[in-house]
Parts: C-alpha cells; sequence; structure tokens
C-alpha cells in the first residue's frame, strides 16, 4: 500500500469539505473493496475520507411500510434488524450472505451500492425494490443509479447518505456463489407489491451490471408462481462469460435463481 | 506401550504454540539493520530483455540496491538445476534450460524474476520496484501441455528443440502390449487430463539471509521442508556459499505440500544480496507472487487403453502422457511424472503387460514440481478412472472388476520397477464396502431422486510408493541425492532425552509423534523429549519431509539410534546392578532386573553415564548416539475409497454427501494425527476434483492469481469423513510403518469424479468438476 493520509470525517458537510480540498481523494465506506485494491496498488489516492462515523448517515428506521437505512449502516446491522424483518426480511437475508463475518461488520450499504461491482447483491436488491438512493445533493431512483459495471450516477464529490423504500408484501433474494470468490454469479431479487406489480433485479450475471428483467417481471406479474418463469427466455447475449461459467450457464443460473427466489418469498 | 507409547492418540505437543500466537515463522525472526528485498517480475509470459534502466529506483528513498541477472552472475552465482537426471528413451540426456535466479537475457513466464529491489523497508523496497524500467521485446507463448510440442510453437528453451524435455518410458516392451491390447476382448480408450493445481500453503515463502563479514558466514532463516538439501544445493551448485560457512534454519513453517521443497530463486537472491549489499534481507512473498512463482502441481494431458479377457481379468495397460513441467525444471520436477508417477500405474492389480510412455515439456508458465502426492494423484487418476469407466463399459460391479485383478500375493513385481512387498487390498475394500453400506446404495439414489438430486457413487483403490527412499535405488535411476535420513539421541545426565532428526516439521506433528518412540522404547512421558529439528547448525544432516517419509526414513533412523542408545544403557544397568545384560528390562521410567527386586531409575543409569566413576571395563562416557538409516525398498500404503454425491441438476452443484477412506498405513503411532494427515489429504483431493484450477491465458496470464477466482476447498465443501485403517506391516522398516501424508490427496479425486459422472451418466467431465461443467455435461 502507498502512504495515504486517512481523515474520519464526522458529518457529511466535513466530509465534502475534505473532499473539495484533497488532490485525489476517495471516500470509503467500510473499505472492503477498496483496501484490497490499495493493498494490492492498484489504486493509490492521496486521501481517504472515511464516511463510516458519520452519525446522521448510521441506523434504520422504519415507518409504515417505508423503510430508511442509512448509508453507513453495515451488512451485519440490516442482517441482524429486527424492524426491517418485520416487512421485509428479504433484504435481511441478503445482508446476512454478503461475504464473510469481518466483511458484514465493516461494509456498509452506501459503500456496496456507490461501488456497484456487477456481482455484489445489494444492487438487485436496490433495483427490485425501487429503492431511493439519496445522497447530499439528491434523490435518485435505483433505476437511474445504477449505469454499468462500477459505474452509477454519483457525480464527483457526491455522498449517498441513506436508501429508502416501500416494503413489498413479497420478496426474497436468491444467490448463486462464485466457487471461489463467494461473490453472486447470479443473485436475483424478486419483490412482489400491493398492487399486484413484480420487480426483478438480477446481479452477477450481466455483463453489464445490474439490470431487471422486464420478461420475468410480467410473467409473475400475471401469476405469482415460479412455475410462471418456465416460458419466461434469459437472453444469452447479455449475459457475462468467464472460467467460472459461460453465458448459457450464466443464463441457466438467472432463471433457476429467480424461481428460487420465488418460492423462497411463498 | 505407555500411555503415550506407539498407538496412543497423544495430542499434538506443537499445538499449544501454533494456537495461542505463539509460532516462530521465518517472517517472525528480524535482524539489526535488517532490510526488504521487493522483486522485479515479468508481466509477460515471454520476453526478452533489451535493457534495465534502475536509475530512478536507485534514487528513491532508502533504496541501497537494484540488482539484475547479470550481477547475479557475474559474481559467479550458478543456475538453479533439477536434481534428477531423465534419460529419453533414445539414450539421451533430458534438454535442462538455463534457469538463472535473475533473468538475465529473456524471462519465460508471468513472475519471472527480472531484478530485486533492496531497501530499508518493504513500502520503499515495492515502490522502488514498481520504478525499476525494464525494456521487453515481447515474444510468442506458449501455454499448453499439448500443443508445445506441435511444430511452429513458440520455443521456450533454445536447447530443447521442440519444447521437449525428455521422451521417456517404462514398463513392458510397448509391442507386447500393444498385442495384449489387439487380443482383447474389450479395450477401454479414454483421454484424461489432470488439473494445474497452486498449492497454497497457509504461510507464503519467506526468506532472510545476513552475511556476516566478521566471520565470512552466512545465515538463512527460510520456509524449507529440507534445510539441510537447501544448504547442499545453494552451496555445491549455486555457489552462494560454502556448505560450511552457511547455515539454514527452517522454523515454525506453516504448510509446505511439497512447495517448499525446492530451492527457489528468492532465497539465492537475499544470500547473494546480503553480501553484496552489506546488509541483512528478507523477503516475504505477497499471495500473489506465491500464486504466480510457487511451484505448481499436476498439469498433465494423458491418454490410456486397457484391455480385458473374457474374464474380464486385465490384458495390457497402456499409457501415453504429456507432462507440463512449465518455464524452467524445478529441483525434483523430472522425478514426478517418471519415476513417483509411471512406476505406479500398475495400481494394485496384477498386470502381465503395461507400458507407460512420458513426455515432459517445456511452457511459458510457472514451472510445475511435487504437491502432495507428487505424480501418484496422476497414476490412481488414471487407473481408477479407466477402472471404473471399463467396469461400466463391461457392465459389471467397479468393486468386483477391481476385486477381479488385485494382486493377492507378495511380495509382487509389477512389470514398472516396483516390488510391492505387502498389502491386503480385499480386506481395505471390503472395509470401504461395508462402511459405505455400498449395497444400500440404490435406495439412496431412488431416494435422492424424489428430492430432484442425482446421486452417484464411485470408487478408487490406490496404492502408493512412499518412503524416499532407497538411496542406491534412487541413484541408479537418476537421483542426484541418497536420500536416507539421520538421527541423533541424546540422553541427558538427568534422563531427559533430546532427539535430532533431520525430517522436518511442517504441519506433520513431529514433536508429538517423534517423542512417542521414546515414550514407548523407555517408558518416559513425552514431556521428558524434546525433538531438535530444522537447523544445520543443530542437526547432524538430513534429507528432510516429503514423500510420507518422516515414519518410515526418518522414524526409522531414530529407531536404530535408540537401539544403540538402549544397548549402551543395558550395559551400564548390568554392570551397576551386576545383573547379566539379558536380564535387563527398561519400562516405565525404571530399568529392573528381571525375576528380582534390584532395579534403577532411568535417571540413575544415564546420571552414571556422564558421571563416569563406574563404568564396564572400557566404555566411553556418555548417553548419545546417531544413526544413519537407508531403507531397502519402497513403502506401499494402499487403500480403498467410496465417495458418495448429490448433484443439483438445475446448477450442477455437487454436494459429497459421503466419503469414506479405509487405509491401510502399516502401524501407526498416533491415530488421532494419522485421521488429521486422511482428512488433510482428502479434503485437498477433493479441491482438485470440484474446485481448484490454475488457468492460463493462451497469451501467458495466470487468470487464477488470486482466491477471487482460484477456489480452495473450505469446510462447508466437505462432508464429515468415515474413516478406518487395517495394519499390514511394512516388512523392510523396523516400525512396520508405510506413510500415510499424501494418500488422501492420492485415493479420492478419483472416487468424487467417479461418483459425479455415475450420478449424471455421463463419463465426458474433467476437472475440477466445477458447477458450470457439470451442468453442460448434463445438459451438452
Amino acid at each position: 500500500m502507498y502512504d495515504v493520509n486517512y481523515h474520519r470525517a464526522s458529518s457529511v458537510e466535513e466530509a465534502a469539505s475534505l473532499m473539495s480540498r484533497a488532490e485525489d481523494g476517495k471516500f470509503v465506506a467500510g473499505g472492503q473493496t477498496l483496501i484490497p485494491t490499495m493493498k494490492q496498488r492498484l489504486a493509490a489516492p492521496s486521501d481517504l475520507i472515511d464516511l463510516r462515523h458519520i452519525a446522521s448517515m448510521k441506523g434504520i428506521r422504519v415507518e409504515g411500510g417505508k423503510v430508511t437505512i442509512g448509508a453507513a449502516t453495515t451488512h451485519a446491522e440490516v442482517a441482524g434488524s429486527a424492524d426491517i424483518a418485520r416487512v421485509c426480511p428479504g433484504i435481511c437475508s441478503l445482508a446476512s450472505h454478503i461475504g464473510d463475518p469481518a466483511v458484514r461488520h465493516m461494509g456498509t450499504i452506501g459503500g456496496s451500492i456507490a461501488n456497484n461491482d456487477p456481482a455484489a447483491d445489494y444492487p438487485a436488491a436496490m433495483m427490485a425494490l425501487g429503492a431511493d438512493i439519496v445522497t447530499n445533493k439528491r434523490t435518485i431512483a435505483a433505476d437511474d443509479f445504477f449505469a454499468g459495471l462500477f459505474e452509477t450516477a454519483l457525480e464527483d464529490g457526491e455522498i449517498i447518505t441513506s436508501v429508502s423504500f416501500s416494503a413489498p408484501v413479497k420478496c426474497a433474494y436468491a444467490k448463486f456463489a462464485n466457487p471461489a470468490s463467494r461473490y453472486a454469479m447470479a443473485g436475483v431479487f424478486v419483490a412482489r407489491f400491493d398492487d399486484g406489480s413484480v420487480r426483478v433485479g438480477v446481479t452477477g450475471a450481466g455483463s453489464d451490471g445490474v439490470f431487471r428483467h422486464k420478461g420475468m417481471e410480467d410473467a409473475l406479474t400475471s401469476d405469482w408462481n415460479a412455475g410462471a418463469l418456465d416460458g419466461v427466455s434469459v437472453d444469452e447475449g447479455m449475459m457475462l462469460s468467464d472460467i467460472h461459467g459461460d453465458a448459457a450457464y450464466r443464463a441457466n443460473l438467472v432463471k433457476v435463481m429467480a424461481k428460487r427466489a420465488v418460492a423462497a418469498a411463498g | 506401550m505407555g500411555m503415550e507409547g506407539i498407538g496412543a492418540r497423544v495430542k499434538r505437543k506443537e499445538d499449544q504454540r501454533f494456537i495461542t500466537g505463539k509460532g516462530r515463522y521465518t517472517d517472525d525472526f528480524k535482524m539489526a539493520g535488517m532490510h526488504f528485498a521487493a522483486f522485479v517480475r515479468s508481466p509477460h509470459a515471454h520476453a526478452r530483455i533489451k535493457g534495465i534502466d534502475k536509475s530512478a529506483a536507485e534514487a528513491m528513498p532508502g533504496v541501497v540496491g537494484v540488482l539484475d541477472g547479470k550481477q547475479l552472475t557475474g559474481d559467479g552465482i550458478g543456475n538453479i538445476i533439477c536434481g534428477w537426471m531423465i534419460h529419453s528413451k533414445d539414450g539421451s540426456p533430458m534438454n535442462m534450460g538455463a534457469w538463472s535466479a535473475l533473468a538475465t537475457e529473456y524471462v519465460r513466464y508471468v513472475g519471472d524474476a527480472a531484478a530485486v529491489v533492496i531497501a530499508d523497508t518493504e513500502e520503499n523496497a515495492r515502490a522502488a520496484a514498481g520504478a525499476v524500467d525494464v525494456d521487453y521485446e515481447v515474444l510468442p507463448a506458449i501455454v499448453d501441455p499439448a500443443a508445445t510440442l506441435n511444430a511452429g510453437a513458440p520455443q521456450v528453451h533454445d536447447n530443447a528443440p521442440g519444447n521437449l524435455i525428455y521422451d521417456w518410458e517404462v514398463g513392458t516392451d510397448v509391442k507386447t502390449v500393444d498385442e495384449a491390447l489387439a487380443n482383447s476382448v474389450h479395450v477401454t480408450e479414454m483421454e484424461i487430463r489432470n488439473n494445474r493445481l497452486i498449492p497454497n500453503a497457509i504461510e507464503p515463502r519467506a526468506a532472510l539471509a545476513n552475511y556476516d563479514m566478521a566471520d565470512d558466514h552466512f545465515t538463512l532463516y527460510t520456509t524449507s521442508q529440507n534445510p539441510h538439501v537447501a544448504r547442499l544445493v545453494l552451496s555445491a551448485f549455486y555457489q552462494v556459499a560454502p556448505e560450511h560457512k552457511l547455515r539454514v534454519i527452517a522454523p515454525d513453517v506453516g504448510g509446505g505440500f511439497g512447495s517448499k521443497i525446492f530451492i527457489y530463486p528468492e532465497e539465492i537472491v537475499c544470500l547473494w544480496a546480503s553480501k553484496r549489499t552489506g546488509v541483512p534481507v528478507k523477503w516475504t512473498a505477497e499471495r500473489t507472487e506465491s500464486f504466480l512463482a510457487d511451484a505448481h502441481g499436476r498439469d498433465h494431458v494423458t491418454k490410456a487403453w486397457i484391455g480385458f479377457d473374457a474374464d474380464n481379468k486385465i490384458t495390457g495397460f497402456k499409457i501415453d502422457t504429456i507432462a507440463n513441467l512449465g518455464a524452467y525444471m524445478s529441483l525434483f520436477s523430472s522425478s514426478v511424472p517418471t519415476y513417483l508417477y509411471a512406476i505406479l500405474m500398475s495400481g494394485q492389480y496384477d498386470i502381465a503387460n503395461v507400458h507407460c510412455n512420458v513426455r515432459a515439456v517445456y511452457t511459458n508458465t510457472a514451472p510445475v514440481d511435487a504437491y502432495r502426492g507428487a505424480g501418484r494423484p496422476e497414476a490412481t487418476y488414471v487407473v481408477e478412472r479407466i477402472m471404473e469407466t471399463a467396469a461400466r463399459e463391461l457392465g459389471v460391479d467397479p468393486a468386483e472388476l477391481r476385486r477381479k485383478n488385485f494382486v493377492r500375493s507378495f511380495p509382487h513385481q509389477t512389470p514398472l520397477i516396483l516390488c510391492y512387498d505387502a498389502g491386503d487390498y480385499d480386506a481395505t475394500l471390503d472395509a470401504a464396502l461395508k462402511a459405505a453400506d455400498y449395497a444400500g446404495f440404490p435406495a439412496r439414489r431412488a431416494e435422492a431422486e424424489k428430492r430432484g438430486k442425482k446421486r452417484g457413487i464411485g470408487l478408487s483403490c490406490y496404492i502408493e510408493a512412499c518412503g524416499l527412499a532407497p538411496s542406491a535405488a534412487v541413484g541408479s535411476l537418476g537421483a542426484g541425492v541418497g536420500l536416507w535420513e539421520s538421527a541423533e539421541v541424546r540422553v541427558n545426565p538427568v534422563g531427559t532425552v533430546e532427539v535430532l532428526t533431520g525430517a522436518h516439521s511442517h504441519g506433520q506433528g513431529h514433536e508429538t509423534t517423534f517423542s512417542q518412540l521414546i515414550a514407548e522404547r523407555f517408558g518416559l512421558p513425552t514431556d521428558n523429549v524434546s525433538i531438535v529439528h530444522g537447523d544445520t547448525d543443530k542437526v547432524q544432516f538430513g534429507m528432510g519431509t516429503y514423500g510420507s517419509r518422516s515414519g518410515a526414513v526418518g522414524m526409522s533412523a531414530v529407531v536404530k539410534a535408540l537401539d544403540k542408545v538402549e544397548g549402551k544403557a543395558r550395559k551400564i544397568a548390568a554392570h551397576l546392578m551386576e545383573a547379566d545384560e539379558a536380564d535387563i528390562v527398561i519400562e516405565n521410567g525404571e530399568v529392573k532386573v528381571a525375576g528380582t527386586d534390584k532395579k534403577l531409575g532411568w535417571h540413575e543409569v544415564c546420571l552414571a553415564a556422564y558421571t563416569a566413576h563406574n563404568l564396564p571395563e572400557g566404555m566411553e562416557p556418555g548417553l548419545k548416539e546417531t544413526s544413519f538409516y537407508d531403507p531397502t525398498n519402497f513403502t506401499f500404503p494402499a487403500g480403498s475409497y467410496v465417495c458418495e454425491v448429490e448433484v443439483d441438476p438445475e446448477t450442477g452443484v455437487t454436494e459429497v454427501v459421503q466419503f469414506v477412506a479405509a487405509d491401510d498405513f502399516g502401524r501407526i503411532i498416533n491415530p488421532m494425527i494419522v485421521e488429521g494427515q486422511v482428512h488433510g489429504g482428502v479434503t485437498q483431493g477433493i479441491g482438485q476434483a470440484l474446485l481448484e484450477h490454475g488457468i492460463y491465458t493462451e497469451d501467458g496470464q495466470l487468470v487464477t492469481a488470486s482466491y477471487m477466482d482460484y477456489a480452495m476447498p473450505r469446510a462447508d465443501n466437505v462432508p464429515s469423513y468415515k474413516l478406518s485403517t487395517h495394519e499390514t506391516l511394512c516388512p523392510s522398516n523396523p516400525l512396520g510403518v508405510k506413510g500415510c501424508g499424501e494418500a488422501g490427496a492420492i485415493g479420492s479425486p478419483p472416487a468424487v469424479i467417479n461418483a459425479i459422472t455415475d450420478a449424471i451418466g455421463n463419463n465426458n467431465l474433467s476437472m475440477p468438476a466445477t458447477p458450470a461443467r457439470v451442468w453442460a455435461a448434463m445438459n451438452g
């Protein structure tokens, strides 16, 4: 690792100000991707501005069906939240299977979403839940937020402060883990809302990162049943292909995981 | 036996320090003025070095040296060699290309070291290494072991035309085998690949070298399985330091699996650089360096044909293998696909006609050498995959086909050099089938089918040759060293015992098991025994630990030294108690005269040896004896493994739901440690079968250079194992031990693949059987 200046911000404003003064600054919100990258000398920011200790960015609020999760909330906190579990257990289950215990106690939802690793779990949930990504400047719909591999709508210096979504009637996440990294090779989050509409977010499999699958959403909206997906095709042309599985295999996994998610959601 | 003697489940003495974080590994040692080495490694699989601009690196903070291969060879440091000469079948010696510890003109794989930076901190060294500007002319590369032999393939070394290192054969005359196959009622033919593995010991390789100018003496702390061999090779072949002026210390070592047998460029460079720069030099590999530059394992491409008569007896077996040795010939690389592989092709079977041809080849990949099992897993995979396949083709029970062909009389001379000395293959197969409830499998399969799972069962009956090795025998086969072992038993005046052994423990638990030999012999608690190893200044000499040799060879040396100690102690005791030496009995820490109440404490006899006030006429004082033990034969551990899997047809995921191992390791010193070895070995074998694969791109980039892509087995990949042992004693060593360290990794991969191919009904499946591959095999 190269030398770096570490700053622990105590407010969103301070974090933004530190960033504006840094030569080549990076926000760190858990560092579960950034720190290993720096250790391998593949990233060399001049300054790290830590968002994890900003009080206003921490914590979980559930009011009626509205769930708000502070961006600096750890995966372990989401996984263990009884309040969320009551209205949206699927996201607790998702968080409980991210990485390992060390990762879950350091990594945060804001960090994961801002990084937008194409194999990360949270982006699938944000898409399927139609979440709002709230920053220090604006509110961005999940559909507009994720913009390809490791790309988001965030502008320079923009900080995610929280995410919020309306709890669905039913939801679940099914992940097929890469045998080596245990990141998602195909992770599918399905959510059914009180108007009967269904949203399906897919991570890990797409060659352009997280996406919604319209064909599955339509099929499940008309028939909320795993069997309804039998006739739906997953386009191999959209799929990643690597040493762990080719596009045909990933397309198969997307469908299998979607069916398992629907079955788990009940 | 006493409470802690042979056969007792003594808890590991060394674990207290390991599990409380008190182990002392190479990287834990520090020296005044210590500097750090960082290697400049080639990003190209094949390139010519046009020039190296060191000026920017030399100007960086803390840098005391930026050194290259021309300086290294200019100082007289010799090339790295392979220590086992193999001759091709036309009589020509193997084609060994030059390997300098730092490249002089060409780099030949990604990770090949082109230069080194010595600086005051690790950070400064690494930063400066990044600033060394190597001007590469990139050349075409070749990574595939079969394609490297094709006309027009890029040449890795000038003196290995066509990238062929040797073309070697062993066994029955090939025409005789061809005739036997032609006259067979049935012939099974297979193409088999054995996947490249990357060792991944928990502790990465490390070295700390110091040249002491005052004494003109070198010290090297290093992660070695065989410090004396390291000293010998560093001195005799690489001219780094004269043997009497080089101390090699291998302290606690966190796993080796073969990868720490070899002498690598980094140790050589650290020693040389310490003298050249005048500071102690430490290097500890980063995990990525371990992936790139540790010797890899396996990587074979094989065609095999096996014939049967009308009674399902094997008529002939022919094997043609290409073995990828990578870009350079590592220390024992040549012996792995020959004398550790081909000569095991008879398996547990009585086969009159066996012929194996092996072509070893160069490619632009990391060097390949011994890795847990070393050749024997590759052999067992060929033999046991083709036996299972033949049984399916013949429509006979795979267990019965094996039984039909078992060797049953011993000694048994195979057509492949080896003479099996003892075994009972029916006994281990019976035990395994019983523990696996083989008869109940159809019902379990039907039950799994109801749950939507495909259940399969697979067998593997392995044999291996361990206890490496009779020195004259291996010498005649090309080995550059003898493979005896030595021990010194020092009994102190108070009766405590120190055992100095040339074996090296890097996870095996020698401090416990070697102590049990003394507990058995004299009835002393193991706490009264200390095992000294891993330091060339302390231990007389030794060949180290690999090839499951510590028990069969290392312990035999201890037993021989104990015989001498006991003989002298008896003489002293008989003299002191005025008794006949033949009546002396040593047990439970006492020395008694049989049939009388006369006795002395063990410590009293020991003290008498050192006070020398009253010793038998002419006897020298002291109680300390040395033995050099040279085995008379290999040992032949063998066993039967039964694996049961369930495959999820939707995802191709394989779950190993049952794994049974029935092993014959000869005499067992500590059953708990043996079980641990089998657990670890089988887990590594399941890792090879399901998960692990070192993959290069066509232009030689290592895709699997981190745990993001290289899948190691984890606890949730393996079941709780069902183990048993059956003892036939090895007749060629005093304890009757055979060795257990590699068996699990040797025997398990074919059992797993046989089970999966049985489950999915498609035999066309290569290791690792990843979910994607299994799914493709089911849907292809």
